[in-house]
């Protein structure tokens, strides 16, 4: 035995009792320590358990598309994949930033940008870094799932706007909810939700908008969907037809190309809307993934405003249109006798200030028609100082100046028809005299927009029935009256005629063979009559309004060009004068009885929508 | 030798009850695993199993008078052990703990450090002629221990360099120790803490951000926080009943971090619930109390001091790990003994029981 075995083998057998009784206290302990998560908390944990293992994929609704009158697609969806990023693995995002950086060809300043804006969403949320990843994307995402387990796919639908820029303003566009839709949605729409953001998209986004579906799926610590619990399928958005005609804004956007104005052509009995141009224009396939700030910025700034939709938005000087008006209230007041007539050398004094006649030379002995045809400016100088502004106002105003149309877009502008009690609420102030002479031609305070001219000249030509302008096919028209005499439509409109189908007339040369044309070019001055003389330049808004056939019209179409320096005749008739031809031309090629066979799309869908709609606008 | 130790003489209670628990340990492996690319496991663990059931027999052969009387050079040697592992033990995890013996076999010297541990410390409390101990004696034994623990923290492996205290704790507590010296020692500890507190910047990083996240886990949700915090959501979400075999989802999911090895009885918790946990905990007083029962029929304190330092290990063991997988105490990287998967800690476990054996068997003889 060794020596520092001791004979003293006493085991401390009271020591050992304690430490029994220790082990069994601190085993209690532990059971205590279970106890309360096991039993009293578990309600709780389950809960946290359940929310660790369940992911919910949204299934994106795909947009309804759009439609024109006979059924051609002018926008639709299309299937595409956005790239996720997961966020709540902080430790591994960091470290995996620069690998998708690079994979992805994202900046890491636009990552972190993206991470920061989702700051304050919660961290399950993923964050769509990709909008729309090509197949390269997704190849890369795919095979590096299990080195970077934080990319996902999901798949939504984009809008495709078929013909890019045609009828963009009209269009419009959709784009990412603004937080302040989401705030007023009550919880409808969630961060990085498309809505319309304009135009029709804007107009009708609850028809075109589906509902999303949702998945939910069992996934593992990392994030990998293991399997599926439940689906709820994505229903689609609803389909809308407008009545829009494919070919009549196909050929006037060809007319428009590269200037600016805008183009309004409308089925005269029923108000729909045949093609709508405003230039300069967009391209809305821009907006349908994510528009780059910078490019957003340049259209937002741009001063030549290619987001304006100058058809409902430019309150512009109508120029001789407005001699329209002008002759219909002469007319139909009976203030002035029809046989009224005077001469014209090119220039006349009212109230102390010379008014000049577009023609230097000037028109000679005139009497309505002649005025009309010629669009002599002096004649109408002397209706208008005869009627009075109010007598004017009253006409405009009752032929639909100066006031919304009702179309079914959204931010439509007034325009202005001044009055007497305008001047004296706005400007606190009596009217001049001299300013109804400026008016008389459609120059100073009343300014108009394209789609108030085309309603005015075929309420004219209908004797006085102004109808609702409207987009969606399947609306049903307010209309409202504005009584004319028989005989004052039936001279105006033989002027009107007269402009078009009279050697010198200003519309001559736009003339279409057995077709009752009509119409009625105006040109309003941009610069004083002084400083253009100047300059030796002219800026005009060149103006042209059509119609067919003279009385109770089919078609009607308002064109202006701007920043022309031809007059309305030239600048805006051709345009004009395209769409009408075009118009019979179809007439012709297909006789209306059998039109309503060829349009594929079911009549139902757009009745509904209507219905929905609340039938029509205020 | 005529009276040589019969194998019917192993303590047969000790050694069913260490086989429940490594049933339940390969059960639990088995559902952990199966679904994964780990698939398996649950046998490669059977023959660790089936290797420490040799090494314990080889260790119960040998007398352990034979290797207290060798306690010098086994310490030696481990201490010389540790600081080779220093220089050139290769790195895993970012630890240094292991010697390559080649052919794919890796020595952790720590593991075996705390056999030593027990052997040297019972070779100096049976010398200790008195009930009590004097404060010389208090002090060679506490830096008989620190030397090993600083080097294995140095490794750093705080959580084995742990183990090695309780050895000491009950070694003391069994050998006498005096009111006064015990009071001195925890007031020497309370002061010790703040100091520690100003060194903590000298840990190793993980180090700090595991004590961080034992204090403040909710600041820390995907680090060693989330483990936790991942940990308790398994227990607790198992609920009284469990949610039956194979069928937890933070266990099969794999938000349970390493649930076949230091967090599997949060994987056991969740499958089989508060039921099943008790058992278990059952299992290990089971486990201890037969230890005691060892130690009191000793032949001598030798043996007795033998049988507690494997009982103070093992049970510090259970009681660090149980309390870890619910919160109450920071992941140190302690497994479970008998029921983690794990060759060094089966190794380990078995020659320990080797040696319970031994000084069991030897009881009889004189």
């Amino acid at each position: 035995m060794a020596s520092w075995n001791v004979n003293d083998q006493r085991i401390p057998q009271e020591r050992l009792a304690l430490v029994s009784y220790l082990s069994v206290g601190l085993v209690v302990l532990l059971m205590v320590g279970f106890w309360k998560l096991q039993v009293v908390q578990s309600g709780h944990f389950l809960d946290l358990a359940e929310k660790n293992r369940v992911r919910s994929i949204p299934i994106i609704a795909p947009r309804g598309p759009m439609l024109d009158r006979e059924g051609r697609v002018l926008v639709d969806s299309y299937p595409s994949f956005s790239i996720l990023l997961l966020r709540d693995d902080p430790k591994n995002l960091e470290k995996s930033l620069p690998q998708i950086e690079d994979g992805l060809g994202i900046s890491a300043e636009e990552l972190h940008q993206e991470l920061d804006a989702a700051k304050f969403e919660p961290k399950f949320q993923p964050v769509v870094i990709k909008p729309a990843a090509s197949q390269a994307d997704i190849a890369f995402v795919e095979s590096h799932r299990a080195d970077i387990p934080l990319l996902e796919l999901l798949m939504v639908h984009r809008r495709r706007y078929q013909n890019n820029e045609m009828l963009a303003n009209t269009i419009g566009y959709v784009g990412e909810v603004s937080q302040q839709q989401m705030d007023d949605s009550d919880g409808h729409y969630r961060p990085g939700d498309i809505v319309g953001k304009a135009g029709l998209e804007r107009e009708y986004n609850d028809q075109l908008e589906g509902t999303d579906g949702m998945r939910r799926v069992v996934v593992n610590s990392v994030g990998k969907a293991m399997r599926t619990l439940d689906n709820v399928e994505a229903i689609p958005g609803r389909p809308i037809q407008l009545t829009i005609d494919y070919d009549l804004q196909a050929i006037a956007e060809a007319d428009m190309v590269n200037k600016t104005g805008a183009v309004v052509a409308m089925d005269a009995h029923t108000g729909e809307i045949l093609a709508m141009v405003s230039r300069p224009t967009f391209d809305p396939n821009d907006f349908a993934v994510r528009i780059p700030a910078a490019e957003w910025q340049k259209l937002n700034t741009d001063k030549e405003t290619p987001l304006l939709n100058r058809a409902i938005q430019a309150q512009l000087a109508p120029g001789s249109v407005f001699k329209i008006v002008m002759a219909t209230a002469m007319l139909d007041s009976k203030e002035i006798p029809e046989s009224f007539g005077v001469f014209c050398p090119g220039h006349a004094n009212f109230y102390g200030r010379e008014f000049h006649c577009w023609r230097p030379q000037g028109h000679g002995e005139v009497e309505l028609h002649k005025a009309l045809v010629d669009s002599c400016d002096i004649f109408f100088y002397n209706i208008g100082k005869l009627l009075g502004i109010d007598k004017i106002a009253y006409y405009g105003s009752g032929l639909g100046l100066g006031k919304r149309t009702g179309v079914d877009l959204p931010s439509e502008e007034p325009g202005l028809m001044p009055s007497e009690a305008w001047v004296q609420r706005v400007y606190h102030r009596k009217w001049y005299a001299g300013e109804t002479i400026s008016v008389a031609v459609g120059q100073g305070a009343v300014t108009v927009t394209p789609i108030q001219l085309a309603r005015m000249a075929a309420g004219v030509a209908s004797g006085g029935t102004l109808v609702q302008p409207h987009l969606l096919k399947g609306t049903t028209p307010k209309t409202e009256r504005f009584e004319l005499s028989d005989n004052a439509v039936e001279q105006v409109t033989q002027g009107l005629f007269g402009v078009v189908n009279e050697p010198g007339g200003t519309g001559y040369h736009l003339r279409i063979q057995n077709i009752d044309f009509c119409g009625k070019s105006g040109t309003a001055q941009l610069m004083s009559y002084d400083a253009s003389n100047r300059l030796g330049t002219k800026k005009m808004d060149g103006w042209f309004v059509g119609f067919a056939p003279r009385r109770n019209p089919d078609i009607v179409v308002a064109a202006i060009v701007q920043d022309t320096v031809e007059h309305g005749g030239e600048a805006a008739g051709p345009v004009v004068h395209d769409i009408v031809k075009m118009f019979y031309d179809k007439k012709a090629a297909h006789p209306p009885q059998q039109a309503g066979t060829t349009a594929p799309v079911q009549p139902e869908s757009n009745s509904q929508l209507v219905a929905k709609a609340g039938g029509q606008r205020p | 030798m005529s009276d040589r130790p019969q194998i019917k003489d192993f303590d047969w209670t000790l050694l069913a009850i260490v086989a429940a628990i490594n049933t339940l340990g390969l059960f639990e492996i088995y559902s952990s695993t199966h679904a994964s690319a780990m698939a398996g496991m649950q046998w490669k663990q059977l023959i660790w199993l089936g290797v420490g059931i040799v090494v314990m027999f080889i260790m119960s052969q040998i007398d352990y008078h034979t290797l207290l009387d060798q306690a010098p050079v086994l310490y030696i040697a481990g201490v010389a052990g540790l600081l080779v592992v220093a220089v050139i033990g290769y790195s895993r995890l970012g630890a240094k703990r292991w010697i390559s013996l080649g052919g794919g076999f890796n020595l952790q010297v720590s593991e075996l450090m705390k056999l030593i541990i027990i052997i040297v410390l019972a070779r100096y409390f049976s010398e200790v002629r008195t009930d009590k101990l004097t404060l010389t004696d208090i002090c060679k034994v506490a830096l008989l221990t620190l030397i090993p623990v600083a080097l294995i923290l140095k490794q750093p492996d705080l959580g084995t360099a742990m183990v090695l205290v309780p050895v000491l704790i009950v070694g003391m507590f069994l050998a006498g120790i005096e009111w006064k010296h015990l009071a001195v020692g925890v007031i020497l500890i309370a002061l010790l803490i703040p100091v520690a507190w100003k060194m903590r910047t000298h840990l190793k990083p993980y180090q700090q951000q595991r004590i961080e996240t034992f204090l403040h886990p909710e600041e820390d949700q995907r680090g060693a926080g989330y483990q936790i915090l991942q940990s308790e959501i398994a227990v607790g979400s198992g609920g009284f009943w469990g949610k039956g075999f194979g069928k937890g989802s933070q266990n099969q999911l794999g938000f349970v971090p390493v649930r076949y090895s230091d967090f599997i009885l949060a994987a056991l918790a969740e499958e089989q619930g508060f039921i099943g946990v008790c058992l278990v905990l059952l299992l290990y007083l089971g486990l201890i109390l037969r230890l005691v029962d060892n130690a009191q029929k000793a032949k001598d304190r030798a043996g007795m001091y033998v049988v507690m330092g494997v009982a103070a290990i093992l049970g510090f063991h259970v009681l660090v790990n149980a309390s870890m997988v619910i919160g109450y105490m920071p992941v140190t990287g302690i497994p479970l003994p008998l029921m983690s998967y794990g060759g060094s800690s089966i190794a380990f476990v078995f020659l320990a029981l080797g040696m319970v054996m031994n000084v069991r068997l030897r009881r009889f003889v004189n």
